[in-house]
Parts: C-alpha cells; structure tokens; sequence
C-alpha cells in the first residue's frame, strides 16, 4: 500500500465501481495526471465486490465488470486501492489516508463515485447481533465465498432482496423465508411508470429472477416486523400475521446515494421524493453546484450499475473538456452514444423506484426502535427530543448525539430527518439534510501531525514569510 | 451461520488469533469475513448500552464491527484484510484513553 506519489493531479477519480471504473476507462490515452483512490482492497465496487476472483456459480454476472475494468486499467491512473477519502475541500484538495499514513492532494477537477449505501430499516431488534443487510451478506459472498447457513429469512423490499434469495439459490443455499414488507399500494402507485420500465431492459432480467425465487422459497407479506432473541438462542422475527425462528435475518428497504464525501466538498443537496433521499444537485455532465467537482453513479442518484458506467464516462468528457485535452465538439459526439445508453437505463427507474419505496411509517424509527446505531437513540427519545425543540438533524446533535457517532450519520441521517419531519408535520425536505464535516472519516490526530508539510505550509502557520 | 463454500475453502489457509484462541481464515477475507465465518456474530460491546453487537454493513458505512486488531482498537474490522498471526479482540465499551 502506498500513499499517492504526487502533491498534484489533474484528475482524482474517488472510487472504483462501475461510474468510477467508466470515469478511468475514458481518460485512456489522454496524457492527464490521473489519482484513482478507492477504499476496498480490490476494485469492481460493491457490485462486482470479488472481480478479481469470482466464484464460477456468479461468475456470469462479471463479465461486464471484468470487460470494464480491464479498459480502466488501460488508462494507466495511478491506481491506490485501501485508501480512505477523509477530506474533501472546496479548493480542491483531498486528504488521503493508506494504511495509517496520510497525504493532502490538489486535484484540477474530482469526480467522485462513492456510489451508494443501503437505506436504514429501523425495525425493533435490528441492533442484535445476528442481524445485518442483504448488502452485508452479499458481500461476503462475493468476496469470501461465505453462504448464509442455518434458518436464514430476509426481511424487506427492493431488488437486491430478490437478486440475493437468487444468487443463495445459485450456490446451493435456500433461505428459510421472505418476508416482504413492500407497501401494499406500490403496485398501483408505480403503475403510470410501467411504460418506460417495459422499454428498459431491466424487465427480462428481473421476471426471470422472481420467478426463479417465488418457486424456491416461502414468500410472507407483513409491513412492520420486529426481531427480538429467543431464550433459547437464534432470533424471533414478528410481523402482523406470524412469526418466524431465524439463525441469521437479512435486512434491506433499498439503497441510497452515500452523499458525505459529496455534502463534506460543500455541494448542495436536494430532497428526492421519488427516490425519498436527499441527493446532490447535479447537472447532465454531473457536475456538482461546487465547481470542478462532479458526481457520477449512484453517488449522484440511484440509477443501477449500468447506468453509472455512462454517469462515469460522461463526467470523464467534461473533465478532459474542461482540463483543455478535448474541445465541446469532441466532448459532444462522444458523449452522444453514451447519454442515450443512460437515458434507455434511466427510463425502467421510475416504476422501479416507485414499485419498491418503503412507506413514511417503514422509513421512520418507531419508538421502540433504535434510530442511531452509534449513540442507542431510540425513536421515542428522537421523538421526545423534537417537542422539547430540536428543530432538525443538526439541532438534535446537542440533545442526543445522533450522527455524532464514529458512522457520523452515515445510518441514522435520513431516519432522524424522516422522523423529525413526520413529528413536525413538514417535509423533509423542508427540514434538510444532516451535516456532514471534515473530517468525513476518522483519521488519528497522530496520522494528521505526521502528513508532510512543505515551507508553504510552515509559513501559513507561523504567519510570516 | 456461515459456510465457505468449497472453492472458497480451498484459498490458502491464513492463521490468527480470536480472544486470545487460535484461529483460521482464509486469503481474501476482511477480518470481518473471518470473524463471522468462526461463527461469531458479536464483535464488540456497544460504547453505551455494553451490548453485544455484530457486523452490518460490511462495506464501511455504519461502523458496527469495529474490533482490536493487534492492540488498536475502533479499528473497522470489515475493512482491515486479515494478516498472518493478526491479534484480533472484541472491541469492549468505547476505546479506553491513553494512559
């Protein structure tokens, strides 16, 4: 592991998932300084977690990933995997954490594809060990060929829950149940979209992986499950009409764009009430409102890992326009084919977002419910907090320490707003998005003091030339 | 509440310890991964409540699995790769200051 081996760059590239892989691959040839950073020990993302040696039973679904990365590894970056971003400012500079040493980097321009994050499930007993994401398990089953054992039920909604009970199957294992808590309602609600969704080619994909899982596993409906451990060992999931004996229960309500390395540069956010998240203001080229950096991929939106390949290129171009490598014609037509394969993705997102969307109450801590992993704040606690006048996120610090945590609200931001938001009769919206400061991740005081420093730097401290 | 599956166990053996016992992993896992696969699903006790806790998120986001790996404690377990003869604890309550 090495620490970036310039003071400078023309181009930082933070994450390596499909948009920050597209973001590389198509700077190939370009003769730009180019940093690459990505925090995993490997690239591919979350999606193509293991693309260095995946497993023959899902090694299908990497044969993109394998195609992609091979034309970002073309592009000669300098490619630092295990680094951590725990610093973005404006100007821009970038503090890079590798293995316990750190660096300031100048950057031209940053594009940032931190991709996404999955969205807070809430539920009395998700706190116990025993419990995790979909997103967790799959990890590990990528990544170090470990299968879920035991009487494994998932818990949720969203098309992860359904691709996970899939690839389970598709190595031998079989969850024990689904429980899906999709809100009675969404169907009808997502209906309008259904055209476009049947135009994308999202469609054939997901028929055959439903069908594949209804057939194999017991499928439940309950909106509100509660999990609490069993005397005797193992867990206990309620919901409205039964319950269940589980070893292992796997939690997922969706995903959501990882907005702090984006909110710590200063970019503006907005409410998406498609999508109930916020999200960082961006234009086609996913330029953010802070100039030079842009936001590419799910880390912009959630759109899938397809599209975020295109969200990668496209930033690309406008970063080899901006930086003088190519003129706007140039940007232009190559950008064309591009746009276009984003717009065909795009258009199945809608019904999806829309079919799969937890309900207020499912997105909300209930008040037996822990909201903030980090600080044990319950609900009831959040929702005491707010009559006695917390009037939002970053006000409800200094009652309860929600986001004050070593995760800095990375869990309970968008639960805490929600709540706050429901308890107050507004939007979220209206109430805005938790702060998120430098340092975004934590770094020892000891790594800060011991980063070179040049006579600039000693200067600016001591106040003279 | 784990197996490996065959082709994943045949990765090259990677020894460590787990409170103090000795233990295995395999090339490729996070200290996370290797903790799980031991079947332990608590690894720590909470700052504030001392309750067990297991891994979440395994990706780096909700620092749930935060561990002592070779005395440095609040370390993210899923994002450190397991070493040979890597000391790895439960992290106990909050990381105790500096004497």
């Amino acid at each position: 592991m090495t620490l970036p081996a310039r003071d400078s760059y023309d181009l930082v590239v933070v994450g390596a998932g499909p948009a920050g892989m597209g973001a590389v691959a198509e700077c190939a040839g370009q003769g730009i300084s180019l940093l690459w950073v990505d925090e995993q020990p490997s690239p591919g993302g979350q999606i193509h977690r293991g693309l260095a040696a995946p497993l023959s039973a899902l090694a299908g679904a990497y044969q993109r990933g394998l195609a992609l990365l091979s034309a970002a590894r073309a592009a000669q970056a300098e490619y630092l995997p295990g680094a951590t971003v725990w610093q973005i400012e404006p100007g821009a500079s970038l503090g890079v954490s590798v293995g316990g040493a750190s660096r300031l980097v100048a950057a031209r321009r940053v594009i940032l594809a931190t991709g996404a994050l999955e969205r807070p499930m809430p539920i009395p007993g998700w706190t116990l060990p025993g419990v995790m994401t979909v997103g967790g398990a799959q990890t590990l089953l990528k990544a170090q060929g470990l299968v879920p054992s035991g009487r494994v039920v998932l818990v949720g909604t969203g098309p992860l829950l359904w691709l996970f009970a899939a690839q389970m199957l598709a190595v031998g294992a079989r969850p024990a149940l689904i429980l899906d808590t999709t809100p009675a309602g969404n169907a009808r609600r997502a209906l309008r979209h259904l055209p476009g969704f049947l135009a994308s080619p999202y469609l054939a994909r997901g028929l055959g992986l439903l069908r594949r899982v209804r057939r194999a596993v017991p499928v439940r409906r309950g909106e509100h499950p509660a999990i609490r451990p069993r005397p005797a060992g193992g867990l206990l999931i309620a919901w409205e009409s039964g319950e269940a004996e589980a070893d292992l229960i796997l939690l997922h309500q969706g995903v959501v764009p990882h907005v702090h390395p984006a909110q710590a540069a200063g970019c503006a956010l907005a409410w998406s009430e498609a999508q109930a998240c916020f999200v960082p203001v961006t234009d086609a080229w996913g330029e953010s409102s802070i100039p030079g950096i842009a936001i590419a991929g799910d880390g912009a939106g959630i759109a899938g890992a397809e599209a975020a390949e295109y969200g990668g290129r496209i930033a690309a171009l406008q970063a080899l326009a901006a930086l003088g490598r190519i003129d706007a014609a140039t940007r232009d037509a190559r950008a064309a084919p591009l746009l276009a394969a984003r717009a065909r993705w795009l258009a199945g997102r809608a019904f999806l977002d829309a079919l799969f969307l937890p309900k207020p109450a499912q997105r909300q801590a209930a008040p037996e419910a822990i909201a903030c992993r980090c600080e044990e704040v319950s609900g009831a606690a959040l929702r005491q907090a707010v009559r006695q006048g917390a009037t939002g996120p970053n006000q409800l610090k200094a009652f309860l320490r929600c986001g004050m945590g070593p995760c800095q609200g990375r869990q309970c931001a968008l639960t805490v707003v929600e709540t706050i938001a429901a308890e107050r009769g507004l939007s979220p919206a209206a109430i805005g998005p938790l702060r998120a400061r430098n340092p975004i991740k934590p770094v020892t005081l000891a790594e800060i003091a011991a980063m070179p420093v040049s006579e600039a730097d000693i200067a600016a401290v001591l106040g003279r030339r | 509440m784990f197996r490996r599956l065959p082709e994943a166990e045949s990765r090259p053996v990677i020894p460590f310890t787990f409170e103090g016992r000795p233990a295995e992993g395999r090339a490729g896992d996070s200290v996370a991964a290797a903790v799980l696969a031991l079947g332990e699903l608590a690894c720590r006790e909470t700052a504030i409540s001392r309750t067990p806790r297991g891994p979440y998120c395994l990706m780096g986001v909700c620092f749930d699995c935060l561990m002592e790996i070779d005395g440095v404690p609040n370390r993210q377990a899923c994002m450190v790769p397991l070493a040979p003869g890597m000391r790895v604890a439960r992290q106990r309550g909050p990381r105790q200051p500096w004497p």
